[in-house]
């Protein structure tokens, strides 16, 4: 109850200024004559969500699908090539330079690419999203594993601990909220890979569903397919906040 | 030279900095016995941490022999404690799990170790705070955790680094009571005592804790005094305030500063 209380507490002037903001989006609409294609009133949205000719769920699983898929392999990718940046110097040399070079590549030029080599389907839009989130977990997973304090790494030459178990006991937990910070940036990252590879290419999909509003003017499913993306999206991010919560508690207050 | 636990022979150490070679030690001579408790005393940058470092094994001297417990040091050296000036405890390990690292780190089992890290924690003050985090700790129950760490293998060597150095002047002296505790001074005879190796810019924290401080001048560091320091045992509070405590600070003071004279303009 106190929980709650604090949290009502914390959060009742986003709440009133979200309810506000919709009153007078949907008064603006209704007195001042907008008409629906240009800007649909948050009702026709809600009907659009709800009761509309657009069937839903295979269009937002698979969006769903393609932003899990993108996120995990980032996640794993990039923190696998943070370890080997971290471990060995020769790999460090060799991979980032190249890394940079990736990154610094606007991704949605390559999305047409994509549909020449893989086609219409889920795994390229999955990569994109990978592309585009992958970086900052390659960062911060080794910038986490080297900044631990010298003293600490003279305390386990003392000990005459072996490489890997210093990797274990202390870099790798030292990483962590570095990597949690990291995927939060990857989380919306994903979403945004995963909508740009619909709008390339697809036959489903929240984005996909957004490109064939564009020729039936059908503006309030647009906005309704929004809304998806961005429950799925504040979900997503939702969950890696819990996970840092979880995995990391006493990094609290970090970022 | 007579063999002590500790012996350096001429030890010297130069880096390479960017406007060139420096010479952070030159000529360091000394040989601690076992059971001591000696301060190394110096003004910033004269090596006295460097020595430190050189006698674990941790850095490598570029000249002279450093030999301990009769073997000559080119690698880290087993059996030593170390405390640095910062207690740099793992933040994500509670503070019994940090006491115990040291058995993980040397591939030994933790479970055997327990009872003896909860004695520890015990005896430093920290009976209660085992499984706490070590960010609910304050400054000063944090370095005796890193204490009590050092101590977890029963090293008979131990080597700290300004221990006290970043804690306020208060709970820097009770440290200095508490480790004279630790160390056993009221408890064992000299022979089961620890050699401890001190390092420390506060000479009055020096003369109450040490057998014996070693005065270093800087750049390159060299040792510029070798004081006995024959004030009775256990140490008290009271002693901070006696005549032989004053004249054994201002000898060193004058040692460091190399005035006979001290003036009025400090």
């Amino acid at each position: 109850m106190t929980k709650f209380g604090t949290l009502a507490n914390r959060y009742w002037p986003t709440l009133v200024l979200f309810a506000f903001l919709l009153a007078s989006w949907q008064a603006a609409v209704t007195f001042g004559n907008i008409r629906e294609y240009l800007l649909p009133a948050p009702l026709s949205v809600w009907n659009a969500l709800w009761h509309g000719d657009t069937a839903w769920w295979p269009h937002l699983w698979t969006t769903t699908f393609e932003i899990i898929g993108a996120f995990l392999m980032a996640a794993v990718v990039g923190v696998a090539l943070g370890v080997a940046i971290a471990w060995s110097p020769v790999l460090a040399n060799a991979l980032v330079p190249f890394l940079v070079f990736v990154n610094t590549l606007p991704k949605v030029a390559i999305a047409p690419l994509f549909l020449i080599w893989m086609g219409y389907g889920i795994f390229p839009n999955m990569l994109m999203g990978a592309l585009i989130g992958f970086f900052p977990v390659v960062i911060n997973t080794a910038v986490g594993l080297s900044q631990v304090e010298p003293d600490m790494l003279d305390l386990g030459r003392v000990f005459n601990a072996p490489k890997w178990k210093i990797f274990v006991k202390i870099r790798i937990p030292n990483a962590l909220p570095y990597i949690l910070s990291a995927l939060k940036i990857t989380a919306t990252a994903a979403v945004v890979g995963a909508i740009v590879g619909e709008f390339v290419a697809s036959q489903r999909g929240l984005g996909y569903v957004i490109v064939t509003t564009q020729s039936s003017m059908n503006t309030s499913v647009a906005f309704a397919a929004l809304v998806w993306i961005s429950v799925v999206g504040l979900l997503l991010y939702g969950a890696v906040v819990l996970l840092a919560h979880l995995w990391a508690p006493w990094a609290e207050g970090v970022d | 030279m007579t063999k002590g636990l500790i012996d350096l022979d001429r030890v010297g150490m130069t880096y390479q900095a960017a406007s060139g070679p420096v010479e952070a030690l030159a000529g360091i001579s000394a040989s601690i016995g076992a059971g001591e408790f000696v301060s190394l005393v110096g003004p910033s940058g004269c090596g006295k941490s460097t020595l430190l470092r050189i006698v674990a094994g941790l850095r490598p001297a570029t000249t002279g022999t450093i030999t301990v417990a009769g073997r000559t040091v080119t690698q880290p050296i087993p059996d030593v404690g170390m405390v640095f000036q910062a207690p740099i405890l793992l933040k994500w390990r509670s503070i019994l799990e940090n006491v115990l690292l040291p058995a993980e780190l040397a591939g030994k089992d933790p479970r055997a170790l327990r009872s003896r890290a909860e004695q520890l924690l015990e005896m430093a003050g920290l009976g209660g705070f085992g499984s706490k985090l070590p960010r609910e700790l304050s400054g000063g129950m944090q370095q005796r955790a890193a204490l009590c760490r050092a101590l977890l293998l029963d090293p008979p060597l131990l080597l700290m680094d300004e221990p006290f150095g970043a804690l306020d002047a208060m709970t820097r002296d009770d440290m200095a009571l508490e480790l004279l505790r630790i160390w056993g001074e009221k408890d064992v005879g000299r022979e089961a005592r620890k050699t401890v190796v001190f390092v420390t810019h506060s000479i009055p924290e020096a003369v109450f804790l040490s057998d014996r401080v070693i005065v270093m001048s800087a750049r390159p560091g060299r040792i510029a005094a070798d004081l006995r320091i024959d004030l009775p045992r256990p140490r008290t509070v009271e002693l901070r305030a006696s005549e032989a405590f004053g004249k054994l600070n201002l000898e060193i003071f004058r040692a460091l500063t190399g005035k006979t004279i001290v003036g009025t303009a400090l």
